[in-house]
């Protein structure tokens, strides 16, 4: 209902200054069977159509996709802090991303695949840093190594931005966390990544349970952690990298939105990642519409606004996280 | 007939044998005590024949051979209640006992209305209804057993393996625990291994101990036969006083 709510609110508010009644009779006379004649002009229908309603969808698409990466990463990696932004896969997807946008243009499929591949290099790599210096037992030795990858990536990132002054424009933009600019062709990209990663992350999401109560009992269970690790990571990195290459880095979402899920319903995953779809999806959407009208009529990142809301949100999880990470 | 034996089984950990040589036959509904000093074997034993780890020799369950098992069907053959698990704070208790499903369930682990159903039962039977909606944070250390072993009942298996399930039980909760184990075993016919460090108990309420030191078998039988005053003292390095309680099982105080 809060999703629903969101994505009316997300099509409704705008700068140009649709009826509400009509626009709802515009979005009815679009499904099958009903005929209704909305009353909107040719240009308000494709204000609805071509702007408003892409970006409400791809903004569900991004925090649903966001949120329930996230809640795969705290699961496989059993860290409550863990997060596509904090683990540095933002980041590794920003920088492949950028070098296919300087070499290829943003709007070639390949940004997605280079995306991808440098995401997973960065999980691959803050994972075995954090291993490396902390072992397993230390939550925060994990986020740290991450930061230490995002920090290293975002550098090699700007570095690549930089030279290329042609496409710097473009990229800024694109980096910042936009939802503004799309159209349904962003939609298009996404969605595959989308769809793939959420469903493969869902089906797992039982055994990630098994997962979260240790190796040996999720061993004594059947499982084989290893192999179910694998493939939940490889999904939300799939997932993260498509929204990265399509909407830039916007942070915390995988944050925010499962540990709110988890607040409310308990830490099953069998319950938490269903909801975070919803939720993030509601989330982002409603983060975009703050990000459109704060400072109306100009814009404000999206990725500054749920900043905002998700680094104090941070530090409350890190506070009372504290207690149960790495026993 | 057996449910489980084990035949030379040989845990190895580089050069240290863990486990050596074990040979040991477990019938349905029988109640098998695996005791001995810390590090003699007895978490080693238990997850060979659990099969999450490699051995040499034989283990065979209901029949098969473990090491050949996938690790689903050797989930829903044996089920195990580690020692040290991680119980994650805000798990709900009802969500926890079906992870014992998962066996049961095809890969993904989804459950259908059965499973629900035989969790709620493994809860009931173990007198935990009233936990279903409790978060595993909120339980006491009691609590946290029975809804450990209802996880476990729920795995619908023919055998239970325990490690040291009292462990921070105070003498009451032990023996809780305890008699719903035994109870579990005389009603569903389970075969019961549990490694045990307090050997009274052992001898209450195994049908036969079988004594570890180093890996290797040194004795297994009834209790009175195992638990003499002289291996004890010989394999722990305790001195204890052996004494006699009201069924004639061997009951052991220690001495200063």
């Amino acid at each position: 209902m809060v999703t629903v709510g969101a994505a009316l609110a997300g099509v409704l508010v705008g700068p140009a200054s649709l009826r509400p009644d009509r626009v709802m009779a515009a979005l009815l006379d679009r499904l099958p069977l009903i005929t209704i004649d909305s009353g909107l002009s040719d240009r308000e229908t494709a204000i609805l159509f071509e702007l408003r309603l892409p970006r409400v969808v791809l903004g569900m698409l991004v925090g649903a996709v966001l949120s329930v990466s996230g809640g795969a990463y705290q699961g496989v990696f059993r860290n409550p802090l863990a997060d596509p932004y904090l683990l540095g896969v933002a980041a590794g997807a920003g920088l492949g991303a950028t070098l296919a946008i300087v070499t290829v243009g943003s709007g070639s499929v390949l940004v997605g695949v280079a995306a991808f591949v440098t995401a997973l290099a960065a999980v691959v790599a803050a994972y075995g840093l954090g291993a490396a210096a902390g072992g397993r037992r230390s939550g925060s030795t994990l986020i740290l190594a991450g930061v230490a990858v995002a920090a290293f990536l975002t550098a090699a990132q700007t570095f690549i931005q930089q030279r290329n002054t042609d496409t710097i424009r473009e990229v800024y933009s694109w980096i910042l966390g936009r939802l503004g600019t799309v159209g349904w062709r962003e939609v298009g990209l996404l969605a595959p990544y989308a769809a793939v990663s959420i469903v493969v992350v869902l089906l797992h999401r039982r055994l990630l349970d098994a997962l979260a109560v240790g190796e040996e009992e999720a061993r004594s269970l059947g499982l084989r952690p290893e192999r179910v690790r694998l493939i939940v990571v490889l999904a939300a990195t799939l997932g993260t990298a498509g929204a990265v290459a399509v909407s830039g880095l916007i942070g915390f979402v995988g944050i925010i939105v499962p540990h709110i899920v988890r607040l409310l319903v308990g830490g099953s995953y069998r319950v938490i990642l269903p909801l975070s779809v919803l939720g993030g999806g509601a989330f982002l959407v409603v983060a975009d519409l703050i990000a459109r009208t704060v400072l109306s009529p100009a814009e404000v990142p999206i990725g500054v606004i749920t900043a905002f809301v998700g680094a104090p949100f941070f530090l409350l999880v890190l506070r009372t996280s504290q207690r149960g990470v790495g026993r | 007939m057996s449910t489980v034996t084990t035949t030379d089984l040989v845990v190895a950990f580089g050069d240290r044998r863990a486990v050596d040589g074990v040979t040991v036959s477990v019938a349905e509904g029988e109640w098998l005590a695996v005791v001995g000093p810390n590090g003699a074997g007895k978490t080693s034993l238990l997850r060979a024949i659990a099969g999450t780890v490699a051995y040499c020799g034989s283990v065979r369950v209901g029949g098969a051979e473990v090491g050949d098992m996938s690790p689903r069907r050797a989930a829903s053959a044996i089920a195990v209640v580690p020692q040290h698990r991680v119980l994650p704070d805000d798990m709900t208790v009802f969500d926890y006992t079906l992870l014992g499903r998962i066996p049961h369930t095809g890969y993904f682990g989804i459950e259908g209305p059965r499973d629900l159903a035989a969790a709620r039962q493994a809860l009931e039977r173990l007198d935990a209804s009233d936990l279903e909606g409790r978060r595993l944070g909120t339980l006491s250390g009691g609590e946290v057993q029975r809804v450990v072993l209802a996880r476990a009942l729920a795995q619908e298996s023919g055998v239970l393996l325990l490690d040291e399930p009292t462990t921070s039980l105070d003498i009451g909760h032990t023996q809780q625990v305890l008699d719903l184990v035994d109870g579990l075993r005389t009603e569903r016919g389970i075969a019961v291994i549990a490694a045990i460090h307090d050997l009274t108990f052992a001898a209450q309420y195994a049908d036969r101990v079988l004594l570890l030191d180093a890996g290797a078998p040194i004795a297994q039988g009834t209790a009175s036969s195992v638990l003499t005053e002289e291996a004890i003292s010989r394999f722990s390095g305790a001195r204890v006083h052996l004494m006699r309680g009201p069924g004639g099982e061997p009951v052991i105080v220690p001495r200063r």
